[in-house]
């Protein structure tokens, strides 16, 4: 992977200092002053700051319509934010043209709430489909993608545990298959930032787990950046390094998953009894091992 | 207010309050009147003699048109491939011109809404209220009487039946399908091609289908204007009183049109 860089172990050399003090200077992804306000006068998002480093996966948490889905989708622009900036790496996203824009959402991966696979294709023309962006449209449409993608496709597929699953159509596949197939498609596209929207929202408790697990795995393996919406507190809490909170447009938390307090939770939903909440991580940790 | 309250008894539900059921009441009684008042104008205007006289001249067709002159069928073989053909290829040509206009009618993939949308929609208005017998009537005046005028006619029919169910199908697909593929990096095309054509080919098979189907009815009356197929041999049936002749391609048609709703049905099937 491109990000050699980032091996903690092992004593560092003056080149590694080199990358971890250029990637101090340009994180991956910074988010200045982002507004989204959309036709029915609804301001999704208010002037939005965020920085994301390389390698960190956070999660962003929040009630329903706090604007964490429009905040992923104002990064890749299938939302168009109303003004603010967008930094990937060295490049502004805002601003670029059409097909600019198509080169630098190669870049990032994005995994859906209700996977989003094209449920008539087979699950190896959904994975394929990540490499839309890098092979021509004769080539995509006949579907005579290079080998090397071909090679790619199969090697995540087993690494997901869905190699003999490659011929079966996307439909036929439960919840948690078809999730993996959505984690093959983003990550088939060699990205260096993976937007996870609500990964777990439609999936049952302990394939879940499964889920942001393997998400976490993944990203760790390749050294690679996710912002993953979650309404699960808890889960959150258990596998990320990082917890942004939003409450109406605006970030109300950023900080360690264990500086969520029953205080701070309350900032971010309101009124409720969060001890319980909190609690089930060590809990369910030990029920899940 | 449905719900009346007095005091001392439990609330009492109507399924409607006292106006809505006076308003009710009151377009009954205007239906009836204007249904009454119509069959009085229509009886009026009714030559009373010819509706009883009718079920004898009926029963004397029969008797003449039976039995079916089925030597008579020697002569069907070439007019009703014809009109088969009429009907294939018609619904073919349509089904070219029906696609891109779908596309560009749909909210969801029109390059513009308020200059391409109104101009496809105008062509599957244009084209979907003119019946086919007109087409075809206009047709022979314009290419000259034949199979051609035949197919042309069928083919103009069908541009905006078949665009407008195939819009209808692209303004209901899912979009977060499309907004994966469009988050990939993938062209517009590429969008076009793995996001919305896998969600609506079926509907796309469908109504090639159905259409198919209904285009072989339509094409067997195109004859009588003399636009090709088994209604020229019909017409000139008609013509002469040649009633077992009727009664023969009238069976015909029958079993076109039976085996055409047959073959649509398994085509259909096999692809939902």
């Amino acid at each position: 992977m491109t990000h050699t860089g980032r091996s903690p172990k092992g004593p560092p050399d003056p080149s590694e200092m080199q990358n971890v003090i250029k990637m101090r200077e340009t994180p991956m992804l910074r988010l200045e002053k982002l507004v989204k306000t959309y036709k029915t006068g609804d301001q999704a998002l208010k002037a939005v700051d965020l920085e994301v480093p390389s390698g960190q996966v956070l999660a962003l948490i929040g009630p329903s319509g706090a604007g964490k889905s429009t905040l992923i989708r104002c990064i890749n622009r299938l939302v168009e934010p109303t003004s603010g900036k967008v930094w990937l790496g060295d490049t502004e996203l805002t601003g670029l043209s059409q097909s600019a824009l198509r080169r630098a959402r190669r870049k990032m991966g994005m995994i859906f709430q209700e996977y989003a696979l094209v449920e008539r294709l087979s699950v190896m023309e959904n994975v394929l489909s990540g490499r839309l962006g890098y092979v021509g449209f004769w080539r995509s449409f006949t579907r005579r993608y290079p080998q090397a993608d071909v090679d790619e496709a199969f090697r995540l597929l087993d690494r997901v545990g869905l190699l003999h699953m490659a011929d079966k159509r996307a439909d036929e596949l439960s919840g948690g298959q078809r999730q993996r197939v959505g984690i093959c498609r983003a990550l088939i596209q060699n990205p260096e930032l993976l937007l996870v929207d609500e990964p777990t929202a439609s999936l049952d408790p302990k394939t879940s787990r499964q889920i942001m697990r393997l998400i976490c795995e993944l990203c760790e393996e390749r050294g690679l950046a996710a912002i993953i919406n979650i309404h699960d507190v808890a889960l959150a809490q258990r596998f990320v390094q990082r917890v942004i909170g939003l409450r109406f447009g605006a970030i109300e938390f950023d900080g360690k998953p264990d500086a969520l307090t029953p205080d701070v939770l309350t900032t971010i939903y309101g009124e409720e009894d969060w001890e319980a909440t909190i609690q089930k991580v060590e809990e369910d940790e030990v029920a899940a091992e | 207010m449905p719900v009346y309250e007095t005091a001392g008894s439990p609330p009492i539900w109507r399924r409607r309050n006292r106006n809505q059921a006076l308003a009710h009441w009151a377009m009954w009684l205007t239906g009836t009147a204007i249904f009454v008042y119509c069959w009085m104008q229509i009886s009026g205007a009714t030559t009373w003699f010819f509706v009883w006289d009718a079920p004898r001249i009926a029963g004397d067709i029969w008797d003449r048109a039976t039995p079916p002159r089925w030597e008579y069928i020697t002569q069907l073989g070439r007019p009703i491939w014809d009109t088969l053909n009429i009907a294939t290829l018609g619904t073919i040509i349509a089904l070219c011109f029906a696609v891109p206009v779908a596309f560009l009618a749909a909210r969801n993939t029109t390059p513009s809404r308020y200059i391409v949308r109104p101009i496809a929609l105008l062509i599957i208005v244009s084209t979907r209220s003119i019946n086919s017998l007109i087409w075809a009537l206009l047709l022979i005046a314009i290419i000259g009487p034949g199979v051609f005028a035949g197919v042309v006619a069928i083919a103009i029919r069908s541009i905006g039946f078949c665009a407008k169910l195939l819009y209808e199908a692209i303004e209901e697909i899912d979009e977060t399908q499309v907004e994966a593929i469009t988050a990939t990096g993938a062209s517009r095309w590429q969008v076009m091609a793995y996001g919305i054509v896998p969600q609506i080919l079926p509907a796309f098979a469908g109504i090639a289908v159905f259409r198919w189907d209904i285009n072989i009815r339509e094409s067997t009356v195109l004859g009588l204007v003399g636009a090709g197929g088994i209604g020229l041999q019909l017409n000139a049936s008609l013509n002469v009183l040649a009633w077992p002749q009727v009664s023969l391609i009238l069976l015909v048609i029958l079993a076109a049109v039976v085996i055409s709703e047959w073959v649509s049905a398994k085509v259909r099937g096999a692809i939902i």
